[in-house]
Parts: C-alpha cells; sequence; structure tokens
C-alpha cells in the first residue's frame, strides 16, 4: 500500500470543497511564498470553474486567505477578506481564459511596493491538492508537496553544476529538477524538489552563485 | 508484506488473529516511517476535529453560501430530542451529527475530509454515535478510524473517491463503506464481517450519481451525508447478522469504479444533470450566480 490514511481520512481543511477551497487557498500561501516580497495588492485572473463557481465555494476568500499565508485549516481564513483590509492589503477578481489549463486555475498577480509585479500561475487538481505551472514568463510544474528550491538564472554554462555542489555540500538530496528558459542565452527557471528542508544557509549560498538572479524556497 | 486488495488486508487479519486497524497501523508505521504513537495521535486530531463539526451545528444554525441547509441540522435535532421518532434515537443521532458536518463544512467552517469534504460528515455520525452508545474508550474509536481509513486507502488506489471521477457513490458510498467497517469492528465483530459490511454499503449505493444544486455542497449532499451514514450501519447490522454479500468486496469496488466511469459527465460533480437540472434547480442556481 503506498496510499497513506492520512490522505484517505484528511486534510483537515476549512469547508466547502477541497478543490474549490482548501486547493484555493493552498495556491494563494504557496504563490505568496514564491513572490516572497510584502505586497501591497493581489490579483486573481479565475478560469473555468473557479469563474463560474467560486462564490459558492467561498474560493475568492480562501485564495485571498492563502496570499495572507493562512493555512488551509485555519479557521481565519472566512475572514481573509476583513484581515487583507487590516493589513491594508488590496485584493481584485477578474475572469480570465487561461488555454490549455486545468478547469480550476488562477492566474495571481502580486504587486510589490516598487512597481514591480510578480504572476503565477497554478491549478487545484483535487483533494486540496495543487500544482503551480507557471512563475512570470517561465513553465514549469510542481506540487509544492515537497521542499522546492525556484532558481531564476542566466543561461550560462556550469550554473547548474554549482547549484547541484551546494546542494550537495549540504547533504540535500534531489528528487526532481526541472529547467526551463525563455530563450538559449537568456533568461531561464530552475525549480527543485528535495527529500529534505532548505535552511537560509543554503538559499544564501545558492544566491552568491554566479549568473543566479533570485532563489526562494518553499519548506513545506 | 502489504496488501493492495481488501482480500489481501483481510488475509493478513485473519492470518495473524488481529483486528483489521492492527493491519492498517502497522502498514502506515512502515509507510511513513513514524512510530505507533505518531499515527494515533495524528489519527486523534483528526477525530477532534471531527467531534467538532458533529457537534456545532445542532444547537445554532450556521450560515451558508446561497443558505440551503441552513438551520436543518439543528431542526432535526431538536426533533430527535423529543423522542418521538420512526427509526429511534440512534439512527436519528447519527443523521444528526452527519447533518452537522455538513453544514459546518457548507458555512466555510473547520472539518475532516473523510475521505472527501462532500462526505465529510459519515464516518465521524456513525464512529460517535458508536462510542457513545456502547460506551466505548476513545482508543476504539481511534482503531474504528483506522480500520475505516484502511479500507478507504483500498478504494482510492483501486478506484476512485472523486465525485467529478465517480459520482456520489465514489464520495458518499465509499464513506459509508469505510463507516460501516469501523462500526463492525466497533461492535465486535470479525474482520471478515467488517468486510462483508464493506460489500452490502457499496452494493446499496451502487450508481448513485452527484447532482449539486447549483454546484453547491449543500443540496443534496447533506441529505446524503445523513442518508449514507444510516447506509453503512444498516450494512454493519446485515453483515453482523451473518449476511454474505455474494460478491467478494474488491469485485464489488470495481464494478463502483466502472459504473463512475460509465456515467456521463452531467451526473457527476458539474451540476448539470439529476435534481440540479431540475427547473427549481436551475433557478436557485440563477439566483445565486446571477446567470
Amino acid at each position: 500500500m503506498n496510499i497513506s490514511i492520512f490522505d484517505v481520512t484528511g486534510p483537515v481543511m476549512i469547508g466547502p470543497s477541497s478543490s474549490h477551497t482548501a486547493g484555493a487557498a493552498k495556491l494563494g500561501r504557496i504563490a505568496r511564498l514564491i513572490a516572497e516580497k510584502p505586497f501591497k495588492k493581489v490579483s486573481f485572473g479565475l478560469h473555468g470553474s473557479f469563474a463560474d463557481t467560486y462564490k459558492g465555494h467561498g474560493t475568492d476568500i480562501a485564495l485571498v486567505a492563502g496570499a495572507l499565508g493562512i493555512y488551509e485549516y485555519d479557521e481565519r481564513l472566512s475572514k481573509a477578506f476583513e484581515i487583507a483590509k487590516e493589513q491594508g492589503i488590496e485584493y481584485e477578481f477578474y475572469k480570465i481564459e487561461l488555454d490549455d489549463m486545468h478547469e480550476n486555475s488562477v492566474k495571481i498577480t502580486f504587486e510589490f511596493e516598487n512597481g514591480e509585479k510578480c504572476d503565477i500561475f497554478g491549478s487545484s487538481i483535487g483533494g486540496g491538492q495543487i500544482k503551480i505551472v507557471k512563475i512570470n514568463e517561465f513553465d514549469t510544474e510542481f506540487n509544492a508537496t515537497a521542499p522546492t528550491i525556484i532558481i531564476n538564472q542566466y543561461d550560462k554554462k556550469g550554473v547548474i553544476s554549482h547549484i547541484s555542489r551546494v546542494l550537495f555540500d549540504y547533504n540535500i538530496n534531489i528528487a526532481v529538477m526541472k529547467l526551463s528558459r525563455t530563450a538559449k542565452g537568456k533568461n531561464a527557471c530552475t525549480v527543485i524538489e528535495t527529500d529534505s528542508s532548505i535552511s537560509k544557509e543554503v538559499v544564501d549560498e545558492l544566491r552568491l552563485i554566479e549568473n543566479i538572479i533570485s532563489v526562494q524556497a518553499i519548506n513545506i | 508484506m502489504s496488501y493492495n486488495t481488501i482480500k489481501e488486508l483481510l488475509s493478513m487479519a485473519e492470518e495473524r488473529n488481529v483486528l483489521l486497524s492492527q493491519i492498517v497501523l502497522e502498514t502506515e508505521m512502515t509507510l511513513l516511517e513514524v512510530s505507533k504513537e505518531h499515527i494515533y495521535n495524528e489519527m486523534e486530531n483528526r477525530y477532534n476535529v471531527m467531534k467538532s463539526s458533529a457537534k456545532n451545528a445542532l444547537f445554532e444554525k450556521r450560515k451558508t453560501a446561497g443558505g440551503l441547509i441552513e438551520g436543518i441540522t439543528k431542526t432535526h435535532y431538536d426533533y430527535t430530542q423529543k423522542n418521538d421518532t420512526i427509526s429511534g434515537n440512534f439512527i436519528n443521532m447519527v443523521m444528526s451529527r452527519a447533518l452537522s458536518c455538513s453544514e459546518v463544512n457548507a458555512s466555510m467552517g473547520k472539518i475532516c475530509a473523510a475521505p472527501t469534504a462532500g462526505s465529510c460528515g459519515i464516518i465521524p455520525a456513525v464512529i460517535i454515535s458508536m462510542e457513545e452508545a456502547l460506551g466505548l474508550s476513545k482508543k476504539e474509536s481511534i482503531e474504528g478510524l483506522l480500520c475505516a481509513s484502511g479500507i478507504g486507502a483500498v478504494i482510492t488506489k483501486n478506484a476512485t473517491v472523486s465525485g467529478a471521477e465517480g459520482g456520489c457513490q465514489a464520495e458518499c458510498g465509499v464513506a459509508a463503506a469505510m463507516a460501516a467497517a469501523a462500526a463492525v469492528q466497533m461492535k465486535g465483530g470479525t474482520p471478515a464481517q467488517s468486510v462483508e459490511a464493506v460489500s452490502i454499503a457499496l452494493m446499496n449505493v451502487m450508481g448513485l450519481v452527484c447532482d449539486p444544486v447549483a454546484g453547491l455542497v449543500q443540496v443534496p449532499c447533506a441529505q446524503r451525508n445523513a442518508s449514507q451514514a444510516v447506509n453503512a450501519v444498516i450494512s454493519a447490522d446485515m453483515a453482523l447478522a451473518g449476511m454474505k454479500s455474494i460478491i467478494p468486496a474488491d469485485e464489488i469496488i470495481e464494478a463502483m469504479y466502472k459504473v463512475g466511469k460509465m456515467l456521463p459527465m452531467e451526473l457527476k460533480e458539474t451540476a448539470k444533470g439529476g435534481i440540479a437540472n431540475t427547473a427549481t434547480g436551475k433557478v436557485i442556481f440563477r439566483d445565486i450566480f446571477g446567470k
């Protein structure tokens, strides 16, 4: 048996829907970790079933809750709009058509104090599980079920070997690694899922590597 | 040594003359590489959430989007308290608790999916009511949950527990099968009787469609939580009486999965068929979503 009983009896979550509420909250929460910086506004482009039925399932409330860092099982989730107001964070929703994406998908845009933006595309794939499929212009795919490192770099020779050297030095085993780039020699994005959590020291060391633009760690 | 079918799970329990929950526990310890205490604690946390959700709508109504089931739990609980019901106090408390979980879920309250959010009332209703009626310990209830969860893991692996993939039979039906196995164990039945109860519960619900009005997890989800919790209890009683399901549990699970695949998409959580697609159902959809 390779299915945990806790995936059958669980998760503990705020209702009513594992895909439209818990999954939405997790999407918001993981997107916040990817965006990393404090933000002043967050926008949600709702696609497919998310666009059609979000009102009845509290998908909108759950997305905002996640973006505020509230977990899927936290009873503050239903008060997300009020909490956002208290924190002075703006939010908005609009409908969007996202080609070839899952029925329950969302484009999350964080706007930072300096005017910069970060776009994260993800889907709620059932049972509270999610996948992140695009970060800014980079296609990717990870489920945020394992610790994950997201690296933006210039597409130069040797960067990957430097990354794996740092992980080796810190005794971190790579479970899955995905690499994508906008064009040869331009920007690239590396997503690495690991078997153990990623410390701040690891992130700091990765940031020192030449040709690396940014590094974010998501510890589950 | 592990199991991937109900037959394998049962033979492992019978060979060692232990409860199904013991095999499920040991398998989980190996899978997650954790101690017995860790699993009991983790399951107890979930049981505590179940107990809150099974109680929190009994005494006052909860605000829900669309308001289709607001207050149904309190109404049913008040009726139960009058001790003048057709099916008796136990069955009516089972239904009250299942309704409470559904109403709490619909009101954006905290629940434990079992196996899904839409079917979150069935297992709590049965296990809490059994514990109360038979004066069982919390440990026995948690072992009931382990037993139910092991059955659910096999069904998740070999079929589906998703309404979008298999209809309501796969959500509330599977929850009833899981709860039925637990009820038999908690009543002191044999592992073989638990397995018969799984089969009987699934036979009773074969083909049930998922047709939520306005796409909300309210009607008929709350009613199905109540009725499938009762299905679990009566299936357990039939198995304890000595009834055989004739068709083995693994074959019934496969049949349920195939029936789910045969169901048209209109009857699988899309709110395009069944009672969702009635004249009144469509009006409710328009009233809530404005289109």
